[in-house]
């Protein structure tokens, strides 16, 4: 079924099942335990033994020896694969950094070995016993020194996404009341509980990967790149995630070795990746400096506005496009986005939910609290004065369906903005220093093409399989309300197969586009298979009605069992017309914070945010999943830091330890309200996806709390105890 | 992890002889540090000696108006105890501040003193460490050293000891008990516990190999007010910037030590002595002699202010 253009009135408009409230259909087998994540699969071959991945020494160079005797004859190996026994693999075509193979080494903690025993502890003895000598190579790994660089020479940007509309110099040299300021963000990490993770079983020529993984297709397509194998003869199954935040959007090593190690071993291997290498080992989010300058009249109008930001990555990688929400969020027909790219020997950097947006907003949305200030004007007041028209960075675009203005309005009355005192540092409770921050957020809603296939057995009950993904966000749920809604039957009668390659193609979860973009292929097929029912009934498709476990037509009523067995399958897919417009996800951002006078720890009492990105399939779930991106949102702005070491070239804290992502006792009150919008443009659900909206912004509110409370600006992130002390007043 | 022999020991002594008797031989208590560095190989333990059955996990009351905790008694029981809740609250609170509820349960109080360094270098075995591997150098000491010590640190090791409990012990006095392979038994003050690293920060305390800690005396309760402040990056399961343990008494007299800045609890008779004068006053002189770094020279500012709130929250 191809979306040829914007749906009028649907069935999802008088839905029953769609856009209620629904506890997951898969929580009661996640709580008792009974859902098997990819290390736990033991019964799907049996004969399984352990793989341990080693992990370079060295950021840059070359293995000059690996002596793997003594591995080789400790108890219990089955195998020792070696790099440098190991022609370089084929490229997945997803990502730059090489995943294994070959002397050379590109960051640290890239895969040189893996050693396969029959137990997991033989395995871990035995990979110490691997002696490795290298010829290390200087690399670069300051992000600060590479844009310094590329300031006088411009050779040191590898890649430019610029987009101009008017002239923003001229502009901005004229405006009234002009912000100037640079924010940094530092290297994130994913930091999924669940790690990477691969059971690997051939059988002749088919490889089986039983595996931790958002996107099966990409999956499955990269594998075969890598082991330069027909894809035909790969299998990935992928049912449960325990998260991936894009860190999962790309097979790893642990499904190379596993593959490698199980064929070299004749028996299925299972890889955990252990956590202190997935740091180093796997992507990250870009450490990020961003240069924001706007120019506005003395009534706030802003008359130009720039947004540029850099970023460091391997040779061939991608950027960190910070300025991205910016061509959307505000008025200024005078405008600049920019995102460069420099190059750095740091472990790879890729996406990571809201890619480019998520560390953009720590910088915008902290300017135009900036610019408020310095205007004396409420900063709700100011973002609703420069709601724009249309597309600010290319006019020519309309928006699909904006309510900005309404989710600062709906939001300032929820959270008792009245309230807010403008200037810093006058609200005090005690010890504390109390503070309210806003930000709007802004994320784009990208749909992809999708499929599925639904069937109706003889009983009645409705089988849906696709190869999207549940990373934990709900689509188990969402897909079975769709096609129980299509199909006119209880959700209890709809079973829900996601994450194996066998079954259609679906959009799989990333950028947000997972929830959108899945319910539309299972529409599609719930589309056709409609048509097959009414064609085996005689039925009018037109007219024919699906309720209660029954389809009438006129005085006709036959139950829907009577059809069975029966399937359908069909892909979702997107017309030229959405290029006219910009589809994006809308939420104002709150935040109270109190900091400690003296310590100047951060205690975050209280966030709303409130969310326009059309019809809301589960409130429940999207709730989740919006809160979630709250607390990853609080940790990007007060915690978590992957430390370069800017000698050796690598992350240091590189474990749950050190790399600090908030606890239950940092998160206080979380609220959110969902808009009842409807987005006719994206999908005939008119609904969008809101997993990453919900990081969009929090931070900055919690930035602009912190400065309210304090009357201290800290712009380089995270937002830690040591910098706020260094400007707040003497206590002694 | 290397192999390792497993035995459980039946006595105090019997458990100190055996050690003794073995150079690669360890005591295994809670084991909620030591399991974690055998992983990493940091630690290579060739025997474990259990300790777990033996009869030390009671708090009693001693003659001189104190307590003995028994080096078994867990860290959540310790916290818990009424007496200790009562008489004892910087201790309480001090343990409360560390680890979560499910290590609290498993770590001991005698395995809490011998906790090692946090040092992110230290953990990274293809990192050169002083500590791990003595003279192969210190990654830290111009490295990432932000949760790094301040004081009473060398050019060797800038690590520090990095637990909680532990700072609450030195304002208290406390003074901890073990018996020797021979027999004997002996006290150590909590301050001449801990070494400070020199030029052999691979040891630690002035334990010998064998002797084990039996338990630690707390004097007869010292009255006043009790704090117990930890400064960190999250509100909870997070090693500390600084800490600070004080015992203030009405007249603005008291005691106080510092945690996660040098390679003990950092206590000084100076700086105990200028309470009376104020933050700064004590800080001043807790931190003669310190050694910063661009990235961690805040933790003295930041144990000024932390300070600072306690003394104004006792005037208030």
């Amino acid at each position: 079924m191809k979306y040829e253009a914007p749906v009028g009135k649907t069935i999802f408009d008088d839905a029953k099942i769609v856009g209620k409230s629904t506890r997951r259909i898969d929580g009661p087998l996640k709580t008792s335990g009974m859902a098997p994540y990819a290390y736990e699969r033991h019964d799907v071959a049996s004969g399984q033994v352990y793989g341990y991945i080693v992990g370079s020494a060295i950021a840059k160079g070359r293995i000059a020896s690996m002596d793997l005797e003594e591995a080789r004859s400790a108890p219990g190996v089955l195998a020792v694969i070696a790099a440098t026994e190991t022609d370089p693999l084929g490229s997945s075509n997803f990502n730059t950094a090489p995943l294994f193979g070959g002397p050379e080494i590109t960051h640290y903690h890239q895969a040189i070995a893996c050693v396969v025993a029959e137990t997991f502890e033989q395995a871990r003895a035995a990979a110490a016993l691997i002696r490795t000598t290298y010829d290390r190579d200087e690399g670069e790994y300051s992000l600060s020194r590479t844009v310094e660089q590329a300031a006088s020479d411009t050779s040191k940007i590898v890649s430019e996404n610029v987009v101009r509309n008017g002239d923003f110099e001229s502009a901005f040299a004229a405006a009234a009341v002009q912000i100037d300021q640079t924010y940094t963000t530092p290297d994130e990490s994913h930091a999924m509980m669940e790690p990477f993770a691969t059971i690997a079983a051939w059988e002749g020529d088919k490889l089986t990967l039983w595996t931790s993984n958002q996107m099966i297709a990409w999956g499955r397509a990269a594998m075969a790149s890598i082991l330069r194998m027909p894809k035909e003869n790969i299998r990935l199954d992928s049912p449960y995630l325990g998260g991936g935040f894009g860190g999962k959007l790309w097979v790893r090593v642990d499904a190379v070795l596993a593959a490698l190690a199980a064929k070299a071993a004749g028996r299925p291997v299972k890889i955990m990746m252990q956590r202190a290498l997935t740091y180093n080992n796997a992507t990250h989010r870009h450490a990020t400096i961003q240069r924001v300058r706007i120019g506005a009249d003395k009534n706030g109008k802003i008359a130009a506005i720039a947004h540029e930001c850099w970023s460091g990555n391997l040779t061939g990688g991608m950027d960190e496009n910070g300025a991205a929400q910016t061509r959307a969020l505000y008025a200024g027909p005078d405008n600049l986005t920019a995102s460069y790219l420099t190059e750095l020997d740091l472990p790879e950097a890729n996406a990571m939910r809201a890619p480019g947006e998520a560390p953009g907003h720590l910088a915008i949305e902290v300017a135009m609290d900036e610019l408020a200030e310095q205007l004396g004007m409420d900063p709700i007041e100011l973002r609703i004065l420069n709601e724009p028209e249309t597309l600010p960075s290319n006019p020519s675009i309309k928006f699909s369906d904006r309510h900005l203005v309404e989710c600062l309005r709906v939001g300032a009355e929820s959270f008792g903005w009245a309230n807010r005192k403008s200037r810093p540092g006058t609200v005090r409770e005690g010890r504390w220093m109390v503070g309210m921050g806003v930000a709007a957020g802004y994320r784009g809603a990208l749909i992809m093409k999708s499929g599925a296939r639904v069937s109706i057995d003889a009983r009645g009950k409705i089988s849906v399989e696709t190869d999207m993904t549940d990373i934990g966000t709900g689509s188990y749920t969402i897909i079975a309300q769709t096609a129980a809604e299509c199909m006119g039957v209880a959700l209890e009668d709809v079973s829900v197969d996601l994450g194996d390659s066998r079954s259609p193609v679906s959009a799989g979860s990333g950028g947000q586009w997972g929830a959108a973009s899945s319910t539309a292929g299972v529409y599609a097929a719930c589309v056709e298979l409609r048509r097959m029912v009414t064609e085996k009934f005689g039925y009018d498709p037109e007219t024919a009605s699906f309720a209660d476990g029954m389809v009438r037509d006129a005085n006709v009523v036959r139950a829907l069992s009577e059809a069975g067995p029966l399937s359908a399958e069909d892909t979702m897919t997107y017309g030229d017309f959405q290029k006219e417009y910009d589809m994006g996800t809308y939420a104002s951002h709150f935040a109270e914070v109190a900091v400690d006078a003296y310590t100047g720890e951060v205690r975050i009492r209280r966030m709303l945010a409130v969310c326009d990105a059309g019809r809301i399939l589960n409130p429940l779930t999207a709730r989740s999943q919006v809160i979630g991106a709250m607390v990853m949102a609080a940790g990007a702005a007060l915690t978590e830091e992957l430390a370069v070491d800017k000698r050796f070239g690598f992350f240091v804290n590189h474990d749950m330890a050190g790399y600090e992502v908030p606890v239950h006792a940092d998160i206080g009150q979380q609220s959110v309200i969902f808009l009842d919008t409807l987005d006719g443009v994206i999908a005939p659900l008119k609904a969008k996806g809101v997993g990453e909206l919900g990081i969009c912004g929090p931070g900055a509110a919690i930035a602009n709390a912190i400065y309210n409370a304090t009357g201290v600006r800290v712009r380089d992130y995270p937002i830690t105890v040591d910098k706020l002390i260094a400007e707040m007043p003497d206590v002694a | 992890m290397r192999s390792f022999t497993y035995e459980r020991a039946t006595s105090p002594q019997q458990a100190a002889a055996i050690v003794a008797e073995r150079k690669g031989a360890k005591f295994l208590a809670g084991g909620t540090n030591l399991l974690d560095l055998m992983k990493l190989e940091i630690e290579t333990p060739t025997h474990l000696v259990d300790v777990q059955d033996l009869d030390l996990d009671m708090i009693e009351e001693t003659a001189e108006g104190g307590l003995r905790i028994g080096a078994l008694v867990s860290n959540t029981a310790l916290s818990a105890d009424p007496r200790v809740m009562r008489d004892y609250a910087v201790l309480s609170r001090a343990v409360q501040a560390g680890a979560s509820g499910q290590l609290r349960n498993k770590a001991t109080t005698g395995g809490n003193l011998l906790q090692r360094t946090r040092c992110p270098y230290f953990y990274d075995t293809n990192m050169p460490c002083n500590k791990r591997s003595p003279g192969s150098g210190c990654a830290a000491s111009a490295g990432y050293s932000r949760q790094l010590g301040v004081v009473g640190i060398s050019e060797d090791c800038i690590a520090t000891y990095p637990g909680d409990m532990a700072v609450a012990l030195a304002v208290l006095d406390a003074v901890v008990e073990t018996i020797r392979p021979d027999g004997t038994s002996r006290s150590i003050p909590l301050g001449d516990f801990h070494l400070l690293w020199g030029d052999t920060p691979d040891k630690e305390t002035v334990l010998e190999h064998g002797e084990l800690i039996t338990g630690v005396v707390l004097p007869k309760p010292p009255g006043g007010q009790h704090y117990y402040h930890k400064v960190r990056d999250r509100a909870s399961y997070a090693f500390a910037l600084v800490s600070v343990a004080a015992v203030l008494q009405p007249d603005g007299t008291g005691r106080v030590a510092f945690g996660g800045v040098a390679p003990r609890p950092w206590r000084k008779d100076e700086a105990d002595a200028a309470l009376t004068q104020g933050a700064k006053a004590v800080v001043e002189q807790a931190f003669a002699g310190s050694a910063t770094r661009d990235d961690n020279k805040y933790k003295i500012a930041l144990a000024e202010r932390t300070l600072a709130g306690i003394l104004a929250e006792a005037r208030s």
